[in-house]
């Protein structure tokens, strides 16, 4: 045997006995002071041999003895706290990774709460607050991993980033505020970067190191969700240490390019949020993805379609990390032609939440900025062939963000791909969406400034109310307005009455009666023939007016005329919407009360403004002040005139027509096939018919028709017709009175509450799974309500 | 009686808090009201001890002299026999004060020391709608351009002598019809008059008064100019007609018109159109009832100051930025926009 191995271990030997036999304090203390000689820190040191001999084979028996003895008893053996200081200096001095796990270890196998464990805890903290982190890290990294060492890493790894878990666990409510993992983590970033720093220092003096256990350990520490606190510290350093220095920006590298598979999704997720631009981003990877397969994943796949959680931001820091590098540039392209396939894609569309497609399509916006003409050029008809197809399949959908997504992408990419063409330019109200994306869209060299932009720039003032000045060729008969709208070449008498005509209407009901299916029919196919200012609502307006003053007739007219041949879509949605206006006008309440004063001021009616006599007016002053009033409020105020819904008598025709046909399709029309538009329309309108007859003797058996109309249609694949029909059926729950739901519609209620439950876990559209949840809960009050009721 | 203005509230129009990040247009700062007609002539001068005045010609006839002190009217002068006053100007001695009406009458009244009687007057030959122009010659030499006999003719007298000095007369084929317009000008660097003129044609020419010839002339308007506006120190101006467009022109070297640009008006028709003596912005009175305020430089529009229920005749602005707008709806509105730094 090895002669100083031997000497060592004959000493160590001789040393553990006297630990563990005696009570003499002195004794113990010549005994520790002579182990510190392999230690190296006192004056008399061993030779180097039987130190590395002695850190290698018997530090942590050592250690272990030193735990075994750990006592308050024995602790007091000398005064002072001598011998504590002295069997801490083991742990704090001694080879670093050992120590580490020797105190973990006892930590572990300390029964909770005891004095030892506090001991041990505390011990552990002062080895944190040290700067022994580091030392362990350090270790790992100058020596090359071994079999059995990977199983040591291994241990270390786990114990190293489990730490905050492991004492929580442990301590429990006793545990010290540097085991909080918002306290644990940065330290150990800095811990990192320290190591790190010793490695620069080391590649700088020629000596070969590894990075590879500190990328471990920054992978598991991602991994355990603590990006944020880990990566806050390291990234703002690392920023500032590899601007301009090439070793520290390989070393950068090295660090993320060892990280395991399994970790480098989180650590690249939290390197894209912490790092402030692409720029830093693109230091502090390097080519990462062309050289890891999983990086690259991670990047070009994952961060943008498995996921959308990235805020802006990253994502601009993402995709322009790709755009910073030549090697990197087809990652981009391909990126891009990927992001266009989905945008697209019409199955796409119809599956993914909207947010999905929303992040889509900004990371589209992006890529376009990135890219170059030549770029674009190269794959221009692949590009355009999905983006065609794409906006073909959005302008399609009949929810409106998406046909705007479809629009906003549809210029923007146009305008890139095809910049020598005439631009595309759709129509689309402007709001916070659309004004985000178009702002992304702008490419980046292009953000200098403004360059006209003098001091003296004058600031406008809203000019929003400015337009075009009225002409004085109004109509002042209904009658007249009808003949101008129908034969009038002079335009400006044409726009006067189209203007006109919905006060006309209002004021002379009688008038407008006899007109009013001509009216009706003009409105109806009415164009516009010249360029009016919100002709749709004036048109829309007029129409509604005449609905309501003639409901029966004109309602019967309009939902016959939905299903009628040679109406173009939009005069159909036309022809719902005013349906639904009109009775939402019918049934308002209060309406008839107005009505009526208006008519004849009768005994019973309410004074108001300059109507009322003057005579009157003083006699009621007068008897208001000689009458003491013992009701604070209710008097004064006068509650609202009750009366009978006028939507009662005439709710079947607005409704019953309009179910009649919609499952026979028409040349032109077809509602179950191209034209789920409209159907969505239908049962939106349907709904707010029924919500609107609450009240009324006909909404039992429009409750049962609807509630048919719903189970034929229940399984529709678009997103906007299930959220017509599930809104109809919140419709038929609110307006047919419980006893009657019960009592007629049993049946089609149990069979719609599992379809509802169904929808409410299944469906992809989020407006969808809402709805239903809302019909459920209506579902579930009424049962509530019928049940106290039915109970004996 | 006459019911002088404290600060009015503007239609609800103007009230209407707007979507967009741009702020809501101001009210007026006051309101004059008591011209009991049509306002079609405004002017800003100062009166004795340097108070600011503010002139406005009526359309029956009625010069009224507002304090923009008090806001009151201190005195209606009555000159031109119930007819309408379509043109103010005030020359610095006395103060001398010229007003145009449609009498054929150019009054020259005296208002030092609160007198307010006409001292002199020029007979005119011509009753349309053209207003005139005048140009200080020297200290005590005006020179005034008003349409003359001949329906195409401009005649240019000399002040006080009111001696003809030039009738311009454009050549036979040209067909410009009346002038509607005028403009004298001297440019700092040549000694020579100049005049701008609009035509009812549409045309704009440009004359050499004392050669009595057309330097240069160019077609910006397919309808008649109603006024223009000129801005020396850039040598550009502004034309508005009875069309939707106002057209921006400059005069390269002086001598040659070239239309720089067109603007697109919302509504057709414009009265008067005034460039601030600071040359920061340009307002026009509109047919539509509007007064529209634009960046001069770029053009830019700034505002539009819907206040007005009737034509708006004419607008002014002082020295200080004041911009008053006169109305057939018989009020005066003065508005207080980008004050002047």
């Amino acid at each position: 045997m090895d002669p100083v191995a031997s000497a060592v271990r004959l000493a160590v030997q001789e040393a553990v006995h006297i630990l563990s036999s005696s009570e003499d304090g002195g004794h113990i203390i010549s005994t520790l002071q002579s182990l510190r000689r392999y230690l190296g820190e006192t004056e008399t040191q061993a030779p180097p041999e039987e130190q590395e001999e002695f850190s290698r084979t018997h530090f942590s028996t050592i250690l272990r003895c030193l735990v075994g003895k750990l006592s308050p008893d024995w602790l007091d053996l000398l005064p002072d706290g001598q011998l504590e200081e002295l069997w801490a200096s083991f742990f704090l001095e001694g080879p670093a990774d050992q120590a580490f796990l020797v105190l973990m270890e006892s930590i572990e196998g300390a029964a909770s709460p005891s004095f030892r464990l506090m001991k041990m805890a505390r011990l552990l903290a002062r080895f944190l607050s040290a700067g022994r982190m580091a030392a362990v890290m350090e270790g790992q990294c100058g020596q090359q991993a071994g079999p059995a060492s990977r199983l040591l890493q291994e241990t270390l790894l786990t114990r190293v980033v489990g730490l905050p878990d492991h004492l929580g666990n442990r301590l429990q409510r006793e545990t010290l505020a540097a085991f909080f993992p918002q306290n644990y983590f940065p330290l150990l970033g800095e811990e990192v970067l320290r190591v790190l720093q010793a490695v620069v220092d080391s590649l700088r003096g020629g000596l070969d190191c590894s990075v590879s256990f500190l990328s471990q350990v920054l992978g598991k520490a991602c991994v355990h969700g603590r990006q944020k606190e880990i990566l806050g510290v390291l990234v703002p350093r690392l920023t500032v240490l590899t601007q301009g220095n090439c070793l520290w920006q390989r070393v950068c590298w090295r660090l993320v390019e060892c990280v395991p598979d399994r970790a480098m999704e989180a650590v690249l997720k939290g390197l894209v949020e912490a790092a402030p631009g692409p720029e830093v981003l693109s230091r502090l990877l390097g080519n990462l993805v062309t050289k890891s397969k999983k990086a690259q994943f991670v990047m070009t796949q994952k961060l943008l379609f498995l996921q959308y959680s990235c805020s802006m931001p990253m994502l601009q820091s993402l995709l322009g990390y790709l755009a910073m590098d030549s090697q990197r540039r087809p990652l981009l392209v391909q990126a891009l032609k990927e992001l266009l396939e989905t945008w697209g894609s019409s199955s796409a569309i119809r599956h993914t939440p909207l947010e999905q497609q929303r992040y889509v399509s900004k990371a589209l916006l992006i890529c376009l900025t990135h890219l170059g003409e030549a770029e674009l050029r190269a794959s221009r008809d692949e590009l355009l062939a999905s983006l065609m197809e794409g906006v073909k399949s959005r302008l399609d959908s009949s929810l409106p963000p998406v046909r705007r997504l479809g629009m906003i992408v549809a210029e923007v990419a146009s305008a890139r791909l095809h910049p020598e063409g005439p631009p595309l330019k759709f129509q689309y109200e402007e709001d916070e969406l659309t004004r985000e994306m178009l702002a992304l869209a702008v490419p980046w060299p292009a953000a200098d400034g403004p360059s006209e932009a003098g001091d003296d720039e004058l600031v406008p003032y809203d000019m929003s109310g400015d337009g075009e000045q009225r002409g004085s060729k109004t109509p002042a008969y209904v009658r007249d307005c009808l003949e101008a709208l129908t034969a009038s070449e002079d335009w400006e008498r044409w726009e006067a009455a189209l203007r006109a005509l919905e006060g006309l209407v209002l004021k002379s009901p009688a008038a407008t009666r006899e007109v009013s299916l001509e009216l009706a029919k003009v409105l109806l196919h009415l164009e516009e023939k010249t360029a009016v200012a919100g002709f749709e609502r004036l048109r829309q307006r007029a129409l509604v007016a005449v609905t309501v003053t003639d409901p029966a007739r004109v309602a019967e007219y309009l939902a016959v005329q939905f299903y009628a041949l040679n109406y173009s879509l939009r005069q159909r949605m036309d022809i719902l919407d005013v349906l639904a206006l009109a009775a939402q006008e019918l049934s308002r309440p209060g309406r008839l009360g107005r009505a009526a004063q208006r008519g004849s001021p009768g005994p019973g009616s309410q004074p108001s403004g300059a109507a009322v006599p003057a005579w009157k007016a003083v006699v009621e002053e007068r008897v208001r002040c000689k009458t003491r009033r013992f009701c604070k409020q209710g008097s004064t105020g006068r509650a609202a005139a009750a009366g009978p819904n006028e939507f009662n008598a005439v709710a079947g025709y607005f409704f019953f027509p309009l179910l009649q046909r919609f499952d026979r399709p028409v040349v032109t029309f077809d509602l179950l096939g191209d034209d789920q538009l409209v159907l969505g329309r239908l049962a939106h309108t349907l709904g707010a018919l029924m919500y609107l007859a609450v009240n009324t003797a006909v909404a039992v058996p429009m409750g049962k028709a609807l509630l048919e109309f719903v189970w034929a249609l229940r399984f529709h694949g678009d997103a906007y017709v299930r959220r017509g029909l599930l809104s109809a059926v919140s419709s038929v729950l609110l307006s047919v009175p419980a006893e009657w739901l019960l009592a007629d519609l049993l049946d089609e209620l149990l069979e719609a509450r599992s379809w509802l439950a169904d929808v409410a876990e299944q469906d992809a559209d989020e407006d969808c799974r809402l709805l239903a949840v809302k019909a459920l809960l209506l579902l579930e009050k009424l049962r509530d309500r019928l049940l106290p009721l039915s109970s004996p | 009686m006459a019911q002088a203005g404290t600060t009015h509230p503007g239609p609800c129009q103007m009230m209407r808090t707007c979507e967009h990040m741009a702020a809501p247009v101001p009210n007026p700062q006051f309101v004059l009201r008591g011209a009991r007609s049509a306002v079609h002539a405004l002017h800003f001068c100062h009166g004795a001890q340097g108070h600011p005045l503010l002139l406005s010609g009526s359309l029956r006839g009625l010069v009224h002299v507002w304090s923009l002190q008090t806001r009151r009217p201190l005195a209606a002068l009555d000159g031109h026999g119930g007819q309408c006053v379509t043109w103010l100007h005030t020359l610095p001695q006395g103060p001398q004060l010229l007003s145009q009406g449609r009498d054929l009458q150019l009054c020259v009244w005296d208002l030092a020391e609160g007198r307010n009687a006409v001292v002199d007057a020029v007979h005119l030959e011509s009753v349309g709608f053209c207003r005139a122009s005048v140009l200080a010659e020297g200290p005590q030499r005006w020179m005034l351009a008003v349409p003359g006999r001949g329906s195409d003719e401009v005649q240019v007298l000399e002040l006080p002598s009111k001696t003809s000095v030039s009738c311009l007369k454009p050549e036979a084929g040209a067909r410009l019809g009346m002038p509607m317009c005028l403009q004298l000008w001297q440019a700092e660097s040549s000694p020579r008059p100049l005049l701008l003129a609009g035509y009812e044609d549409g045309s704009l020419a440009l004359w050499d008064v004392s050669a009595r010839k057309v330097c240069s002339r160019v077609a910006c308007h397919s309808e008649p100019v109603m006024a223009l506006a000129l801005d020396p120190r850039r040598a550009r101006g502004v034309s508005g007609s009875a069309e939707k467009v106002l057209a921006v022109w400059s005069l390269e070297g002086q001598q040659a018109l070239q239309v720089r640009g067109t603007h697109e008006l919302i509504n057709p028709g414009i009265a008067d159109l005034k460039i601030r003596p600071d040359s920061k912005i340009l307002a026009t009175a509109g047919w539509d009832h509007r007064v529209r305020v634009f960046q001069w430089r770029t053009m830019k529009p700034l505002a539009m100051l819907a206040f007005h229920s009737a034509t708006v005749h004419c607008v002014a602005f002082n020295t200080t930025g004041l911009l008053a707008a006169g109305s057939g709806d018989q009020r005066i509105s003065v508005w207080s926009l980008y004050p002047p730094t």
